[in-house]
């Protein structure tokens, strides 16, 4: 029996461990999702070590190390130091006494990302999505056009009115909201019926893997 | 200093990463601050990491309710670790053929696609149990919902070919246009509440993230 | 005799509401497995949005660089694995030249996957054609860590993200990336994603700060998100879901695992179109003879 072989056997009695969970919750089932948590937990931290650790952390200290040791000066590599310094602080979160020191590291990760989604979501999604709002209402001689840039400008204006809570939703503003209602429950209904199509996708290629790689009855 | 320190800190790392993108001399600090961004981020996960087997070591180590199952967490974890960093010929590790591409393929592959497809039985189980047209809003969602599910799919031609596939273009037509306005206004505003967080945390009005203590 | 018809009417429709879930699964099961056994030839008419991302790709000049991004892991295989290889199909096809990376730790894998696939089929059915060589024709970057913080930095310079390939070769050793500092060197961006990263931090990070034409594959879960990038322009085109795979396959005339999944799609549909619909009439039946 090849590697191969033994390899699909392993994966597809897996597949059916995860799938008895939905006779009832039983000790089959709860030794694949332990599986499952431990081999997740073992792949990203193999994955973290050798494609960032290795080559952005450990390549440029060994770089400033062997211009220190071999040429005698200081390289500006040595800088990374101080990542590692905030890295080792984050660890740290799990010493009761000192972990308080990881707040260092969450402040230095929230401040990078609030910075970096402050102007991006502001022009991608904020500013952007306004200019492409902003269509002709009336297309000469192309009724189709008109009527589908109505809906864009009429429905988004709306649905950010439902989202204006600062003013009671009554009178000409509520039925304004109440028409953004409408516009927001297709875009739900839409979601809904994506999320059914990507979820019988992923069962598809399961039973797929069963019936093909396992049982090999589909050729 | 337990709170001082990372409030500065996340003012002064903030305000750079912005002012980057309208100066761009700042480029050479923002470089540097996304540098030791990607240090953290990799040490965050092995925080993750440890956490969870300490958790389970835990658990074996008390004989905590369903410890045996925390022995295979911790087991599934060396053996994909071990196999990983020693013998899987290093930088190489996920090419085809080695030790570790056969874990992935047969041991982590199965078993994170079949979680995720678990999912669609609980999906029909709720559209079925949940799933009604009480008034004017729910009828449309149901509608949209509907449209988008048979006209998506082949039996939406089957269905309307004799009318010039008329689900699939409605289906279409939904996406374009009613679809995009909602999905747009829930964009802008999710945009104007990211952007008032944000300046939120870089001035200090924000501070859960430092703690309790 | 009354009383008793209407009794049991009201037992039929409280039993067909409050049914085991598994029966319900069990349907599930045998629409999803049935319509595998049949293989079919399906009229699935290419859409608008399908058809941007087939002409980004197919208008480019031979010798064009692309670069794919492998955003997703195992999870979404069935959906994003046959866009992943219609992509590098159409790409050698038209002598493209292809740069891979990932954003997500399996990407590169799943690069990797798709590429042996690929290939296999070359050599089989093609056996005059040449298989892209590495390095000349094709390159796997690998995966880095710091999500939007690769995208905004390779904008400046792809060394600064990725210095080595992912077996560990300097970028300037190999032949593809000579003469390629960032996305300005770049014709197009091609983007596989299953979640956060993906589209949309490419269209933040990538399209609206350096101004590089993306075309994008998607889970079916996130492609509704995506639907106002395109009407901007932000977004050529995107592959929604197995359909929007499907879609493409059939563009390319090429069709393969996602067009061959759609009559499963098509049942597994169909049968919760007719729960929904069997939900509703109970639920209104009852309501119904409480109101009267």
């Amino acid at each position: 029996m090849s590697g191969e072989v033994i390899g699909v056997w392993i994966g597809a009695i897996l597949t059916l461990g995860i799938f008895s969970f939905l006779y009832k919750d039983n000790p089959f089932y709860k030794f694949s999702e332990a599986l499952f948590v431990g081999i997740s937990a073992g792949y990203w931290f193999v994955v973290t070590f050798w494609q960032y650790f290795i080559p952005k952390f450990w390549d440029n200290l060994a770089l400033s190390f062997n211009e220190l040791v071999t040429k005698g000066r200081i390289d500006y590599h040595w800088i990374y130091l101080i990542g590692g310094f905030f890295g080792v602080l984050m660890i740290l979160r799990l010493v009761p006494k000192i972990g308080w020191l990881s707040r260092w590291s969450l402040a230095f990760i929230v401040g990078t990302t609030a910075g970096l989604q402050f102007t991006r979501y502001l022009e991608s999604n904020g500013i952007r999505q306004v200019v492409g709002t902003i269509q002709p209402l009336v297309v000469g001689g192309n009724l189709g056009t008109t009527i589908g840039n109505l809906i864009i400008v009429v429905g988004t204006f709306t649905g950010l009115i439902y989202f204006f809570f600062s003013k009671e939703h009554k009178g000409a503003f509520g039925g304004a909201a109440r028409v953004g209602v409408w516009f927001l429950m297709i875009n739900f209904g839409a979601m809904f019926g994506y999320t059914v199509m990507s979820r019988m996708s992923l069962l598809i290629g399961r039973m797929d893997y069963l019936f093909t790689d396992w049982l090999k009855l589909i050729k | 200093m337990r709170r001082e320190v990372p409030l500065i800190l996340t003012a002064i790392v903030g305000i750079t990463m912005i002012i980057a993108h309208f100066i761009p001399p700042f480029n050479i600090l923002k470089n540097l601050f996304e540098d030791w961004f990607f240090i953290i981020a990799a040490f965050a996960i092995y925080l993750g990491i440890l956490n969870l087997i300490r958790v389970n070591a835990d658990k074996l180590y008390k004989k905590q309710h369903d410890w045996p199952f925390g022995l295979v967490v911790i087991l599934g974890f060396l053996l994909i670790t071990i196999i990983g960093l020693f013998f899987s010929g290093g930088r190489s590790f996920q090419d085809p053929g080695t030790p570790f591409y056969y874990l992935y393929m047969h041991l982590y592959y199965p078993l994170s696609a079949t979680m995720f497809a678990l999912l669609a039985f609980f999906v029909a189980s709720a559209s079925y149990r949940a799933f009604r047209a009480r008034n004017i809003e729910a009828t449309m969602l149901l509608l949209a919902a509907f449209i988008l599910m048979v006209g998506r799919v082949p039996i939406g031609y089957w269905f309307s070919d004799w009318l010039g596939d008329a689900l699939g273009k409605s289906a279409d037509w939904i996406m374009d246009f009613p679809q995009t306005a909602g999905q747009r206004a829930i964009m802008i505003g999710i945009a104007l509440g990211v952007v008032s967080s944000a300046l939120r945390v870089i001035l200090g009005l924000e501070r859960t993230y430092t703690g309790g203590e | 005799m009354d009383e008793i018809t209407n009794q049991e009417k009201k037992t039929f429709w409280e039993n067909l509401l409050s049914i085991d879930r598994r029966i319900i699964f069990l349907f599930i099961i045998i629409a999803v497995s049935v319509p595998l056994f049949f293989k079919t030839s399906l009229e699935i008419p290419v859409s608008p949005v399908v058809q941007g991302v087939y002409n980004a790709i197919e208008n480019l000049p031979a010798g064009s660089k692309v670069l794919i991004s492998f955003d997703y892991d195992p999870g979404s295989m069935p959906e994003l694995q046959p866009m992943a290889e219609s992509f590098f199909r159409h790409c050698f096809r038209n002598n493209l030249k292809v740069i891979i990376m990932g954003l997500w730790p399996q990407g590169p894998i799943q690069a990797n996957m798709a590429l042996d696939k690929v290939f296999k089929e070359l050599k089989e059915e093609e056996k005059t054609v040449k298989i892209p060589q590495y390095g000349i024709d094709y390159v796997n970057l690998g995966f880095t860590a710091g999500n939007e913080v690769v995208i905004d930095r390779m904008g400046h310079d792809f060394q600064e993200s990725y210095p080595a390939d992912a077996k560990g070769t300097p970028l300037s050793e190999i032949p593809l990336m000579q003469g390629v500092r960032n996305y300005d060197n770049v014709d197009l961006i091609l983007n596989l994603s299953a979640g956060y990263p993906g589209t949309q931090e490419w269209v933040q990070y990538a399209v609206d700060v350096f101004h590089v034409k993306l075309a994008a594959g998607n889970t079916a879960v996130q492609a509704p998100s995506m639907y106002p990038y395109v009407q901007t322009g932000q977004l050529t085109g995107v592959l929604g879901g197995m359909k929007g795979g499907a879609e493409y396959e059939l563009a390319l005339k090429r069709p393969a695992k996602a067009v061959s999944y759609m009559f499963s799609q098509a049942v597994a549909h169909g049968v919760i179109c007719l729960f929904i619909i069997l939900g509703n009439i109970a639920f209104f039946t009852m309501r119904k003879k409480k109101t009267s």
